[in-house]
């Protein structure tokens, strides 16, 4: 399991900026409300965190988290 | 890391500059714009969620594309205040205030108590001729104006688009642009009570990256909890 996961906070406006530069295809927008990273797949790379408008992509450690 | 298969979506973002040289042509070409007004609303009401703003949207690509492929945005983050609900839902307001406001001039001109202005509103203050794009065809004059009216709107949430792409992340102005705002809050009020659950579903103080909430499900959600 990669160590790094990318979390998504309330300010996600779904615009699918995300989904669009995700190399993984890791996310995808829940029912048109906010953006929903599959953690199975995310590597945290970041990718989606430097391209969201919003801010609203954090890149975590996952042990940290744990 | 493989790379994303292009699809013909991908290509839509030639429809902004299509449809402001049009207008800047023939102003009734303006009236196209509805389409871009009303599907996203018939998506997001039909269940398609923001799929929209997501795949379709011409402008959100279009400033993708200025911004970072042409390196034109300065790609600094969106200030707090930008993506602040206040702003967000005072701007939608504000856009719906100036569009019904667009619709009475509309009228005015319709029912013959105001002529025609053959000019276009610019941050909905600035007056600019725009008459050559207007050929004074067989069209009644509050087409003419309602195209007028629309195509001011386009060009000006346009413009504001631009601007925050080069001072901010390129497609900034998908964090308050009113149809984006419209249908996020149409998805919610058809999510409801789904919603509510999946928000209250985690019970954790702070994330564990157990993949929970991300399933986004209403079964898997409960079960989390």
């Amino acid at each position: 399991m990669p160590k790094r996961f990318a979390q998504v906070n309330d300010y996600c406006v779904a615009c699918g900026t995300c989904i669009a530069v995700c190399p993984l295809s890791a996310i995808s927008v829940w029912r048109g409300i906010i953006a929903q990273v599959d953690l199975q797949r995310c590597v945290g790379c970041g990718k989606c965190a430097a391209e969201c408008p919003a801010g609203a992509i954090e890149i975590k450690n996952r042990e940290a988290a744990q | 890391m493989k790379n994303k298969k292009k699809h013909w979506y991908d290509y839509l973002w030639i429809v902004t500059p299509i449809y402001l040289g049009l207008g800047f042509f023939n102003i009734l070409f303006a009236w196209l714009g509805m389409i871009f007004f009303c599907l996203p609303l018939l998506i997001a009401i039909f269940g398609g969620g923001k799929q929209y703003c997501n795949r379709y949207c011409d402008r959100g690509q279009f400033l993708s594309l200025l911004g970072k492929r042409l390196g034109l945005s300065r790609n600094r983050p969106t200030p707090n205040w930008m993506r602040s609900k206040v702003f967000r839902y005072g701007f939608l307001i504000f856009f719906f205030a100036m569009f019904f406001q667009m619709l009475y001039v509309t009228w005015l001109v319709g029912s013959g108590a105001q002529s025609l202005r053959e000019v276009v509103k610019l941050f909905w203050t600035f007056k600019v001729p725009w008459h050559w794009a207007y050929h004074g065809t067989a069209v009644a004059p509050w087409v003419a104006q309602f195209a007028f009216g629309f195509y001011s709107m386009m060009l000006t949430s346009t413009l504001i688009g631009l601007v925050v792409m080069v001072l901010y992340k390129p497609r900034s102005w998908c964090v308050f642009c009113p149809m984006g705002t419209t249908t996020q809050l149409i998805c919610k009020a058809r999510s409801g009570k789904e919603l509510h659950q999946a928000e209250n579903a985690c019970t954790a103080k702070s994330c564990a990256a157990c993949a929970g909430c991300s399933t986004g499900t209403e079964k898997e959600a409960q079960d989390h909890a």
